[in-house]
């Protein structure tokens, strides 16, 4: 690890002044991802810029709307009553993710935009695109077995890793960022770049940005929810498929639908192509499989992923037959 | 309910460990806890190409970097004897074996600078084409002078072509296991002091006196010159045993060039190149029976690697030659050098592996013939070793499947596959059997009766983690017939004299002999009157030439494993709600102890059945998972009901204390008996490990 | 505003931390962990390194009350906070997480157990905060299967983990 200066932000203006327009800054929050990358090497700031005592950390009603700052830790996220009753996709998600331990200092923002696990990003001796632009994409000929299958290119295959942001994909969440230009407002999805040839640029923020909560708009009544995550082992491990739904039916119909899928991108993969086929339509085992073949006819599995085309769609499949029975 | 101590005899109570309160408060040192005075660290530089030469390495620029002290490397390392032992010796030339070898060592006065001057350490390498490409029919594989770890490397009787030719049924198939990472908790740390003309290394070893002497040659030392302590040892599994690992001659050398103490520690990551795992393995298994299933004819070939420094070639096959009867039977090994890592002992090698193969195939012979597994084993049961023809001191293997059935709830089960639907999974139930060798090896251990009324033993033990501090006791105090409160038993310490390591399942029956000797001859010395002397009466035992005495016979532990699965229809997700394992091991000296160990084993192979496999590219020599996010070992939720019990197995022909060894049996045989579950929940079968979603759904297509 | 800003890029910064009800107050390489202060520079090597990187729990200490990570917490993210280690939870007598782990034989090599007896105790905590838990999202039943699954941050290569829930059920009055 290199050494850095470490400073403490008093508000959120002063944190962005610091960290915007300095390429060697980092914002530090919980830090379960930033130190363990900086341990590594991948990491190198000279600056850390610790936000953890910003007031970014609370879950509030506003209107319907559920505001969640960046700084709310896991934990708190999964266990606080507005989140278990009005989200409990979001609850699930999160307390599907990592450890007891790691949740309790990990926080919303930083899980958003954490890192790839893919074992040759992290590792400074290989090859990688997305650390080394150009150095090349040794995952696609070499171990990928848990990368992506939709949405990679010929320059990266990895996946994002987060649990909790495919439930909030799922939910329609907007992401609060605040810049040198001042606070603003995206769609979650907005914020993920596709991976194209530059697999290094993740974000559509400005260097610098720094989140500062996500927002949730209020469900339907009637609204089903539900998250489900298959991993190697029972717990304390990455997904290797993920699936968030929302889902409402009438008389027999689909009348809404929203699905993420975890684990086969580089972000949370908003099932756009599986909803439209599914809305207005029957809520029955048959449409949701038809749906789910249809978003993954895009799917692109590499020599040793192609696993994850029938699990994916499997899993689609049973955590809607779920929701609509 | 916190238990307390028993008075003796104590042999067979369940006495916590007599070093659990230092465990639970967090107040026994282990090697990297270790404080003193000086201490600086050393941090590895390790290569990153998996073969060729180092051309340059700027020492210049690493040594002005804050704190660093030193750095070894080829130009300034000590030379060191040629002990036949590659992976030690370090720095002796500018070749790189592997991937992730050590090219240098920086040393630093904190581990935060020696990591950051490490990590920042220039070099330069002239790469050459390398393999690290392991395959079957790998053009390189060739039959090596012996296996692991000195067994023959081919046995072959009668005429097993002929036989096979002839049998009624034939199972022939393969089966293959992927590399696997011992990946104990605490990783390998080695603190060297010089003091007085003598170095003191404080590292996690399972053999503590193998390493002092080995070491010592390397160091060209004279004899008496190394002490190695290894008190408390954060788990092994085989890891940690002989040779010495490389952190340990890295501190020896790095404490010898700064005049200071010196700390090496692995990270995570570089344990995966640098401390040894297990082989991948591929086995063809070939077995023809009668119609009934009984064997005519079994054979067990298999391959598997070895690096470049180092010929280890895995016992995959001997598993073969002492579990069924067979009037034909042939063993045989390959092995490949590639430019890889160093692989080593992993929790039963060769026999873990090993029983994946036959009793896989035993499964699919019994489906074959129509024949209940456990009906086919008994079958096949025998009382002389198969291979050998020499008697067993005793095999009760017998009374382990039918007791193992019996708890299990084995009798009545349908036999065919794919029949139970429960929801969202299948079910289904497997079965193997398992053995493990009894092996003992001469250790001398001393007995001091002090005038306090106490009793101290040294020995040059080992306890990672088996209880064997706690079975030495309990077998000293009831030698002496003396309550356990009364002796205090020392290990973990090369000057206490020669000694195996913890190793083998070894252990307590090689550490055991002398200490029960010797106490018996201490309590005959008191009764007779021999005063006591104000340092104590001291008496010692060498165990070499009672061992070399024994009756030349067939000594091994038995077992059964019992599993049932869970499989997901639609992930392909297999939960292991029920494992039963029985086992026939000797003498059990304290079952509480004892229990956790083969609580430990099944869990291990529960976990090399489902989820471990260490990935390594070819294409640069390394392994890719090399952390324990993407390397899974089993935790807590993956681990359902355990349940472990023994069958009476009186042995005179072991050793004084009775006992065979249980630190490896529990993992032998359970991927097989979890792989054959599985194939009775869908019908599908799984020669390959891990059994993971991914191998599960693709094959359940 | 922040610390050192007048003064250019300072590497190193003071902390003050309660370690087990004892203030200590160090001047720490910015790079240091929790795990490596309290392991390095004070000598409270009950607190064990296993990963590094948050992948075993080992580390694992009570952060004002609640379980982390030590290894991926840096020394002055952590000022002004209470620490407490497996060094801190006796009271004359051990805890009774601690008594509970000797009597069930909850370890074997014992490197795990400090970061095990600290998760216990943080789980059993959040537990009666009534916490959910990808087991549970309603009200919990400390059940075998709840405790695996809050317990799942701790590897235990030796796989003491029968164990290890039988000793926490005790403790938690269950059974």
């Amino acid at each position: 690890m290199r050494e850095f200066s470490y400073a403490r932000a008093r508000d959120v203006d002063a944190a962005v002044s610091l960290v915007a327009d300095n390429p060697g800054a980092r914002y530090l929050g919980g830090g379960t991802n930033l130190v363990d990358l900086m341990k590594l090497g991948i990491e190198r700031p000279e600056l850390l810029v610790d936000v953890t005592g910003l007031p970014l950390d609370e879950v509030v009603d506003d209107g319907g709307r559920l505001r969640i700052g960046a700084l709310v830790r896991n934990s708190d996220l999964a266990a606080h009553p507005l989140v278990r009753e009005r989200y409990p996709v979001l609850s699930q998600a999160v307390l599907n993710g990592a450890s007891g331990q790691l949740r309790n200092v990990a926080t919303t923002g930083g899980n958003l935009v954490q890192r790839t696990r893919c074992g040759y990003f992290t590792d400074p001796t290989m090859p990688c695109n997305k650390r080394m632009p150009g150095s090349g994409c040794p995952a696609i000929e070499g171990e990928h077995h848990n990368l992506a299958i939709l949405g990679a290119s010929d320059h990266c295959v990895a996946t994002h890793p987060s649990d909790l942001a495919v439930a909030l994909s799922a939910l329609d969440a907007r992401v609060g960022v605040q810049d040198l230009a001042g606070p603003h407002e995206l769609p979650l999805e907005d914020l993920y770049r596709p991976v194209g040839d530059r697999p290094d640029l993740e974000l559509t923020v400005r260097d610098g940005a720094l989140l500062t909560g996500v927002s949730l708009p209020p469900l339907p009544a009637g609204t089903r929810t539900g998250y489900r995550k298959v991993r190697e082992r029972a717990s304390y491990a990455f997904a290797i498929g993920a699936v968030a739904a929302v889902l409402v039916v009438a008389d027999g119909m689909v009348s809404d639908v929203r699905i993420a899928l975890g684990a086969v991108a580089s972000h949370p993969w908003r099932a756009r192509i599986a909803e439209r086929e599914l809305r207005g339509g029957p809520a029955t085992a048959e449409a949701f499989e038809a749906a789910a073949v249809a978003e993954l006819d895009a799917a692109r599995p590499l020599r040793d992923n192609a696993y994850k085309v029938p699990l994916t769609r499997d899993l689609v499949v049973a955590v809607l037959t779920e929701l609509a029975r | 309910m916190t238990r307390t101590w028993q008075a003796a005899p104590s042999v067979g109570h369940p006495l916590t460990r007599v070093e659990g309160l230092d465990k639970v408060t967090g107040r026994a040192r282990y090697a990297a806890d270790i404080a003193l005075p000086g201490l600086v660290y050393g941090w590895v530089v390790p290569a990153t190409i998996p073969r060729g030469r180092v051309i340059g390495i700027d020492v210049a620029a690493t040594l002005a970097m804050p704190g660093v002290l030193a750095v070894l490397h080829p130009h300034n390392a000590p030379r060191l004897a040629d002990i036949g032992e590659g992976t030690l010796a370090l720095f002796q030339n500018d070749r790189v074996a592997h991937r992730g070898a050590p090219v240098a060592l920086v040393i630093a006065d904190t581990p935060e600078r020696a990591r950051e001057a490490a990590e920042r350490t220039a070099v330069d390498y002239l790469p050459e084409p390398h393999d690290a490409d392991f395959r079957p029919d790998h053009p390189g594989l060739y039959t090596p002078d012996h296996v692991n770890p000195n067994n023959a490397t081919t046995t072959d009787k009668g005429d097993v072509d002929a036989a096979i030719a002839g049998a009624a049924v034939v199972v022939d198939r393969e089966y293959r296991t992927p590399a696997q990472h011992n990946n104990a908790m605490e990783p390998h740390s080695a603190t060297a002091v010089w003091a007085d003309d003598r170095v003191t290394l404080y590292t996690s070893t399972q053999y503590a006196y193998t390493v002092a002497q080995s070491l010592t040659r390397l160091f060209g030392l004279a004899p008496g010159t190394m002490r190695v302590v290894s008190e408390h040892i954060g788990g092994g599994f085989g890891n940690k045993g002989a040779p010495a690992r490389p952190d340990a001659a890295l501190a020896v050398m790095a404490a010898t060039l700064v005049g200071r103490p010196v700390r090496v520690t692995l990270t995570r990551p570089q344990l995966y190149p640098l401390t040894g795992y297990r082989t991948p393995t591929a086995q063809r298994v070939r077995l023809g029976a009668d119609e009934d299933g009984r064997l005519v004819a079994l054979e067990h070939r298999a391959a598997s690697q070895t690096s470049r420094l180092v010929e280890f070639t895995e016992q995959t096959a001997i598993y073969s030659r002492a579990m069924y009867a067979a009037d034909n039977l042939r063993t045989s090994h390959r092995v490949v050098a590639l430019d890889v890592p160093t692989p080593r002992w992993m929790r039963a090698p060769g026999e873990a592996p090993g029983s994946f193969g036959l009793e896989s195939a035993m499964d699919e012979l019994a489906e074959a013939c129509g024949v209940d597994p456990v009906e086919l084993r008994l079958r096949n049961d025998t009382q002389a070793e198969p291979a050998s023809g020499l008697p067993f001191s005793s095999r009760r293997l017998a009374e382990c499947l039918r007791e193992g059935a019996r708890r299990f709830g084995w009798a009545g089960r349908d036999p065919r596959p794919a029949g139970r639907r429960d929801g969202r999974w299948w079910r289904g139930t497997g079965m193997a059997g398992a053995h493990y060798p009894a092996r003992t090896a001469p250790t001398t251990a001393h007995v001091t009766a002090l005038r306090s009324g106490d009793y101290v033993v040294r020995v040059a033990a080992t306890d990672l983690g088996t209880g064997a501090r706690t079975a030495l006791t309990q077998l000293a105090a009831d030698a002496l017939e003396v309550p356990v409160t009364t002796v205090r038993v020392l290990i973990g310490d090369s000057d206490f004299g020669p000694a195996h390591g913890a190793g083998g399942s070894m252990g307590t029956a090689s550490w055991g002999w002398p200490v029960v000797t010797a106490c018996h001859d201490l309590a005959h010395r008191l009764a007779s009157g021999e005063p006591l002397p104000p340092e104590g009466l001291t008496s010692t035992f060498d165990s070499t030439d009672a061992v070399g005495a024994r009756r030349d016979l067939s000594r091994y532990a038995f077992g059964a494993h019992f599993a049932e699965v869970a499989v997901d229809v639609s992930t392909g997700e297999v939960r292991v709600p029920r494992l039963t394992g029985v086992y026939a091991v000797g003498r059990v000296v304290n079952p509480l102890t004892a229990r956790s160990q083969l609580l430990g084993g099944m869990t291990m192979g529960l976990s090399c059945a489902l989820l471990e496999e260490s990935m390594m590219d070819a294409r640069f020599g390394g392994f890719v998972n090399h952390n324990l996010a993407d390397y899974h070992v089993a935790t807590n939720a993956d681990v359902g009901e355990l349940d472990v019990a023994f069958v009476d197995d009186p042995d005179d022909e072991l050793n004084p204390s009775g006992v065979k060894g249980l630190g490896e049996i529990g993992i032998v045989g359970v991927p097989a008996a979890i792989a054959n579950a599985v194939w009775h929940a869908t019908g599908v079968r799984q020669r390959e490990l891990p059994i993971g979603p991914a191998r599960a759904i693709t094959s359940g297509q | 505003m922040v610390r050192n800003a007048m003064t250019g890029p300072e590497l190193s910064s003071t902390v003050r931390l309660m370690l087990n009800g004892a203030p200590q107050e160090l001047t720490v390489d910015n790079r240091t962990t929790l795990l490596d202060l309290l392991r390095d520079r004070l000598d409270h090597t009950g607190t064990k390194k296993g990963c590094d990187h948050g992948q075993c729990g080992a580390c694992t200490v009570l952060i004002d009350g609640r379980r982390a990570n030590s290894c991926l917490l840096l020394a002055v993210a952590v000022d002004g906070r209470e620490v407490t280690t497996v060094e801190g939870l006796e009271d004359d007598e051990p805890h009774p997480m601690q008594a509970a782990f000797l009597a069930h034989d909850a370890f074997q090599c014992g490197y795990c157990t400090p970061g095990q007896i600290c998760s216990a105790i943080g789980m059993l905590d959040e537990l009666a905060e009534g916490w959910p838990s990808a087991v549970t999202a309603g009200p919990v039943h400390l059940d075998d299967a709840e405790i695996r699954e809050r317990m799942s941050g701790n590897l235990c290569r030796c796989a003491a983990y029968p164990n290890i829930v039988a000793a926490i059920r005790e403790v938690a009055g269950g059974d």
